[in-house]
Order: C-alpha cells, then sequence, then structure tokens
C-alpha cells in the first residue's frame, strides 16, 4: 500500500533538545542583524565564524574532517533555531548544507583535508555553480565547457544567480567535459575553483530592491588541475543530483519568512490576529513535521525525492502565506529603511518572496518530479 | 502492524463490513485487553482507522473503539460487545440517573451503547430509553440529537477525561480517518488520469493535470504525517489541533482536486470517488474544522512567551 509519496515521522534525537537550549542561549547574547530570508541574504563571515567555533557548522562531517560527527536531524535542530531567528548564516550556508557533505562523497583525500575542516570552522564559503544564462530549470543543457590541457582542465562559460560568489572561497561548477551525446545526462563533471582567481570574473546581479547577493560568474579559461575535478569525470550529473537532494525540503524551505511571525507576535492580539497565528502554526506544525520526516529518511539511507519535491512546493507556498497574513494585521507598510523591525522585516520578505518557489528548482518543475513519481508522466 | 493493515484492508473493503470487525477484534484495537479490548498502541488504532477511511467505510469504528472503548477502559468499566458512541453535552447525573440532550452524536441510533460523559462521570446507557431525532453528515453517517429523559444508566463510574478532551480525541480520530480518505483520494485519481483519454492521450499526460495531481499528493501527504506524528503524542493539545486543523484544510482541497480530475464522471452517485469525497467534507468540520482548531491553537501561541517556542517546545 505503500505510496511513492509515504513519510514515517521523524524522531529528533535526545541530544537535540540540549543543543536547541544552547542555540537558543547563544542567540540570546550574540548581537546580530535579523532579518527576513537570512540564509541567502544574511551574510555575515565574522558570524558563521562564531558557529563554526561552537561547533555548529559541518556537523555532520567526520571529526577526521574538523567536523562534528553529529547526525543531520541534530543539525536540523541547530539550522531551524538559526533560521527561525532571523540570524545571519548565509555567508556559510552553502558550504554546509550541500558542498561539504558532496565533497565528503566523492572528493579526494586532499580535498577533504582541505576544505572540510575550513568549512567546519566558517573559513570557507562555497558558491553553486549550476544555473546559466539558458540554462535554469534544464540543468543538464549547461554549456559550460571543460577543456582538457595538461594534466587538467580549463573552463570557459557563465554562470549566474550564483548566490555569495563574491565573498565565497571557491565554486563548485558543473560543466560539460565532454560533447553531448544521446545521453544528454552523460559528459558533465564537477569543478572546484578556489576564488578569487585571474580568470574567473565575478559581477553583480542585482535584486529586486538592489541589493548584491547575486552574481554572475563567468570563466575565461580558468585552469582546474585534476587533482579539483570532485568524483569522477563525467559523473557529474549524478553527483549534482544527489547535492540537490541535500537542497529541498529542508527547514530553510519553511522557514524564511518565520521572522515576520515572531515580530507580529505581541503586537496584533485581537481575535482575528490570533485566528490568523493559529492557522500559521498549524500549518508550520505540520509542515515541519513533514520536512523532519525526509530528513529521517535520508539519513535513514533512503532517497525520498518525491516527498522532498512536495514539501518544498508546500513549504515555500507556505513562506509566501506568512506574508500576506502577517500584512493583513501588522498595521504598518513594508519600509527597508524603516526603524521598526517588523516593517523592515515586511520590506525584506516581499521582495524576496518571489524567489522563493523559483530557487532549487521551481515549484512547477518539482511538481513535475511529483507526477514522474505518482506513474502519470 | 503490516499484518493489522492487511487484515484491515481486507475486511474494510468488504460491502458491509461491521459484523466482521467486531468479530476480528478489530473494532476495539487500541482498547486494553483487560477491559475487553482488543490491545494494540494508539499506532495500532490508527492504522485501522485509516483503512476505514480509505475504504469509505461506513461503520462506527472511531466511536466504538478510539472513542468509547477507551473511555470506559480508563474508567475502569467492562467494554460491551457490539457498536458504541460516545458523546458529551448538556446532560446531569443525579446518582445514576441521567437527564439532557446531547447534539449530533454520531451513530446513536445503530448504537448498541450510548457512552455519556456528564458531570465528572462516564456512563453507560441503552439507547433504547433515549429519544432520538435522526440527523446524518453529507455523506449519510447518523449524526443524532438524543435526550436522555432521566434514563437509569447501566454503569456509571468517575471519569477524569472532560468533554474538551473528548473532542481532542475525536478530532485525532477524525484527522486519521481524513488522511486514509485523501490517500485514496490521490489513489483513484492517479488512477483516472492514467485511464481516461481524451485528445488521443491519458489526461494525465497534460501538465495542467499533472500539477493538480502533485498538489493534491502535496496535502494528501503533508496531512499524513503530521497526523501520524500527532498519533505518536496523542495527548500534546498542540500536535492533536495542529494536525486536525491541517487535515481539515488539505481535506476541502484534495476533494476538489480528486473530482476536477475526475471530470463529470466523478460527481455521479455510482462512482467509487463519493465515498471519500463525502467523508472528507463532512470529516473536515466535525469535532471542530480547520478554523475552530485555529482559534485555538492561536489563542495559546498568543498567550505564549514566544511562537517558536510554542511550536517547538521549550
Amino acid at each position: 500500500m505503500a505510496r511513492p509519496s509515504d513519510l514515517e515521522p521523524g524522531t529528533f534525537p535526545p541530544r537535540a533538545a540540549e543543543l536547541r537550549r544552547r542555540v537558543r542561549e547563544f542567540l540570546a547574547e550574540t548581537p546580530f542583524t535579523a532579518r527576513c530570508d537570512s540564509w541567502l541574504t544574511g551574510a555575515d563571515p565574522a558570524f558563521s565564524r562564531r558557529l563554526g567555533e561552537r561547533g555548529w557548522l559541518g556537523m555532520t562531517l567526520p571529526e577526521r574532517y574538523g567536523g562534528h560527527g553529529r547526525c543531520p536531524l541534530e543539525r536540523f535542530a541547530v539550522i531551524e533555531e538559526l533560521l527561525a531567528a532571523g540570524a545571519p548564516v548565509g555567508a556559510h550556508w552553502i558550504a554546509d548544507r550541500q558542498t561539504g557533505p558532496s565533497i565528503l562523497a566523492h572528493g579526494t583525500e586532499e580535498q577533504k583535508a582541505r576544505f572540510l575542516p575550513a568549512i567546519a570552522r566558517g573559513e570557507c564559503f562555497f558558491a553553486i555553480g549550476m544555473s546559466e544564462p539558458d540554462s535554469g530549470s534544464d540543468l543538464a543543457s549547461v554549456r559550460t565547457r571543460a577543456e582538457r590541457d595538461g594534466d587538467g582542465w580549463r573552463l570557459h562559460g557563465t554562470k549566474v544567480w550564483t548566490s555569495g560568489a563574491h565573498i565565497a572561497h571557491a565554486i563548485l561548477v558543473l560543466a560539460r567535459s565532454a560533447p553531448r551525446s544521446g545521453d544528454r545526462h552523460a559528459g558533465l563533471s564537477q569543478f572546484i575553483v578556489p576564488l578569487p582567481d585571474e580568470r574567473v570574473a565575478i559581477r553583480p546581479i542585482l535584486g529586486l530592491s538592489g541589493e548584491h547577493h547575486f552574481n554572475e560568474v563567468v570563466f575565461d579559461g580558468a585552469f582546474v588541475p585534476d587533482s579539483m575535478v570532485l568524483g569522477r569525470a563525467g559523473d557529474g550529473w549524478r553527483q549534482v543530483t544527489a547535492e540537490l537532494a541535500y537542497e529541498r525540503s529542508g527547514p530553510e524551505r519553511l522557514l524564511s519568512t518565520f521572522l515576520l511571525v515572531r515580530l507580529l507576535h505581541g503586537r496584533a492580539d485581537g481575535p482575528a490576529a490570533r485566528r490568523a497565528l493559529g492557522r500559521l502554526t498549524a500549518r508550520l506544525w505540520s509542515l515541519r513535521q513533514a520536512s523532519l520526516a525526509v530528513a529521517g529518511a535520508l539519513e535513514a539511507g533512503l532517497t525520498p525525492q518525491v516527498p522532498a519535491a512536495l514539501v518544498k512546493d508546500l513549504g515555500t507556498r507556505f513562506e509566501r502565506e506568512v506574508i500576506e497574513v502577517v500584512r493583513e494585521h501588522a498595521g504598518v507598510e513594508p519600509d527597508p529603511a524603516s526603524p521598526d523591525p517588523l516593517a523592515r522585516a515586511l520590506a525584506e520578505s516581499v521582495v524576496q518572496a518571489p524567489g522563493f518557489t523559483l530557487r532549487g528548482g521551481t515549484n512547477e518543475i518539482l511538481r513535475g518530479i511529483v507526477a514522474r513519481g505518482l506513474g502519470v508522466r | 502492524m503490516e499484518l493489522l493493515e492487511e487484515t484491515a484492508h481486507e475486511i474494510l473493503a468488504r460491502d458491509d463490513p461491521w459484523a466482521a470487525l467486531v468479530e476480528s477484534g478489530l473494532a476495539l484495537v487500541g482498547v486494553p485487553e483487560e477491559a475487553g479490548g482488543s490491545g494494540g498502541t494508539p499506532a495500532d488504532a490508527a492504522a485501522v482507522l485509516r483503512a476505514a477511511g480509505h475504504h469509505g467505510a461506513a461503520v462506527p469504528l472511531a466511536e466504538t473503539g478510539w472513542l468509547a472503548g477507551r473511555l470506559l477502559a480508563e474508567a475502569g468499566l467492562p467494554v460491551p460487545r457490539g457498536a458504541l458512541t460516545a458523546a458529551s453535552g448538556e446532560v446531569e447525573a443525579a446518582g445514576r440517573t441521567l437527564s439532557g440532550t446531547l447534539r449530533r452524536v454520531p451513530w446513536a441510533r445503530s448504537a448498541d451503547r450510548l457512552v455519556v460523559l456528564a458531570d465528572g462521570v462516564v456512563a453507560v446507557v441503552d439507547p433504547a430509553a433515549a429519544r432520538i431525532t435522526e440527523g446524518s453528515n453529507v455523506a449519510g453517517e447518523p449524526r443524532d440529537d438524543v435526550v436522555l429523559p432521566g434514563v437509569r444508566a447501566e454503569a456509571v463510574a468517575p471519569c477524569a477525561v472532560g468533554p474538551a478532551e473528548l473532542r481532542r480525541r475525536g478530532a485525532l480520530a477524525r484527522a486519521v480517518q481524513l488522511t486514509g480518505a485523501m490517500g485514496r483520494a490521490l489513489e483513484l485519481s492517479v488512477r483516472y488520469a492514467g485511464e481516461r483519454e481524451q485528445f488521443g492521450r491519458p489526461v494525465g499526460r497534460f501538465q495542467a493535470v499533472q500539477q493538480l495531481l502533485a498538489e493534491l499528493a502535496g496535502e494528501a501527504t503533508v496531512a499524513d504525517v503530521a497526523v501520524r506524528a500527532a498519533v505518536r503524542g496523542p495527548d500534546d493539545p498542540v500536535a492533536v489541533a495542529a494536525a486536525k486543523a491541517n487535515a481539515s484544510r488539505a481535506a476541502g482541497t484534495v476533494a476538489a482536486i480528486a473530482h476536477q480530475v475526475h471530470g463529470a464522471l466523478g460527481v455521479t452517485g455510482e462512482h467509487v470517488l463519493r465515498t471519500v469525497t463525502l467523508r472528507l467534507w463532512s470529516w473536515r468540520d466535525e469535532y471542530g474544522n480547520e478554523t475552530e482548531w485555529a482559534d485555538e491553537l492561536g489563542a495559546s501561541a498568543a498567550a505564549a512567551p514566544d511562537p517558536w517556542t510554542f511550536l517547538t517546545g521549550p
């Protein structure tokens, strides 16, 4: 009777409660600027290093690589505390969430020794070199090419929407290393490119409100020695698909706007506001159970692609619902320059909201994945 | 658990499964054996309820074991054999004599015994001694008004469970049933979209239909895992309120999409889809709909120091 979308509830390990308490203490005593969507827009390298000192980066990496040998659900508890507070986790987010685990899974000893301890210290931030001007949802169509040159490769091409490339210490690039054949997923490889590099140009792509989070990254023959190929040349598609599993359905797909709920709390207290708070609480409680269940399935070694896709679909739409509901009761207009944190958070969230259902696979593509899992596609 | 689920599905798929549910003991899963039940955990009882929701079975299953049987067992009273229902309302107990009115009691007319909460006691009443005005939900399941005109109870015992707790238990039961029905609505819709052809291909090949089915699957899946989580902590008022509110909200979306995918064929009296959608529209409102539970959750959340710790624990 099991369907591809079925999930068993996840359970936090006993140690998670203590971790959660320590993160709350840390957040209470550490000054930071709280923001909506802080995992994209809240880059604060000093804050990242402090998290590293506490052992809250690279949590699931083995201790011999500077990690902390924690389980994914312990990391889940820590990151959801940070996200719910709007803490500036953007600088290290990608390295901690996906590049670290990817290097652990596919990297050489040399790569692991070089990058993983630095990631866990909060001293090595990564950017994702996947999307291109002509390759968004259709990632396999990437045109950035890797050409053989001596004992390495030269990269030519352009990546876009590259969050945080301007502060990253390295970028993990998906490029075509063999000509396209019948199998469009073949011939792709992943390359680690330390930054800055004189043949890599990083230019801002400004967001709706003029803020700089995204970049265009142009590779003009940047050299990558064989030792910086991640995993096997030609195996890039399989690796990148596995990497995307870390990208979907985590708490950052539910909590990007939760700061609004916290800021509204205590300000609007009529029956209508309480009902709205109850609605959001019920929905978030349920979505969080689903997110936790996917994390538990990943930890158990399953590949819950369909549940991960549908959790992201519902979760990111919830993030937008939060904005609309809080607007109804806030009694303030969104204003990025306001001294009122709620007005500021509203302003941040409305301009970030279109991205919620685009990044990490558009919701329409994700629903396509669900439909395929159901067997109708 | 798997064997239990298999047996439950085998029995509940039948036309008239009630006698077999009683005979097999499935009607009293979750009620301790010492009290005359079949034993098992809340998760076991939920598995049977979910199967009943899946098959749209017209049986007083939630009422007999999950509600009435458990109440009697907790009060140390033996659980009578047969169909039971449980209710609270404006009822006074003077010794063993009960007077008052109970509204929209599920299955009252066909229950062998009524289990009534009144003034800190739980009482077992023969419905033959009550005046019953028949009502029903849109699925045709009895939801009767019951007048107790000074009825002598067959058994009475002190009871720590109050009306609010009974309502919460009822809400969790209906939430479980809703998820069973939503899972079936998904199954039926996926199958139909793969079979029905228009413009020379199955309608499920159209992206617009695929997007609908994915949304249905999303709602059904999230509701299901949330309710399963609530069943693991059935005494947590936040969990039950959230799970029922979400399941009730999801039920409307799921029923609408299932019918949209089935087109006009789904709205006929012969089509099996009605057995689940009529129940989705009924159960989402029973024991509190999404708005009532949101009000309750919202009031508690507003009174808490912080909405995040309210949600995740201190």
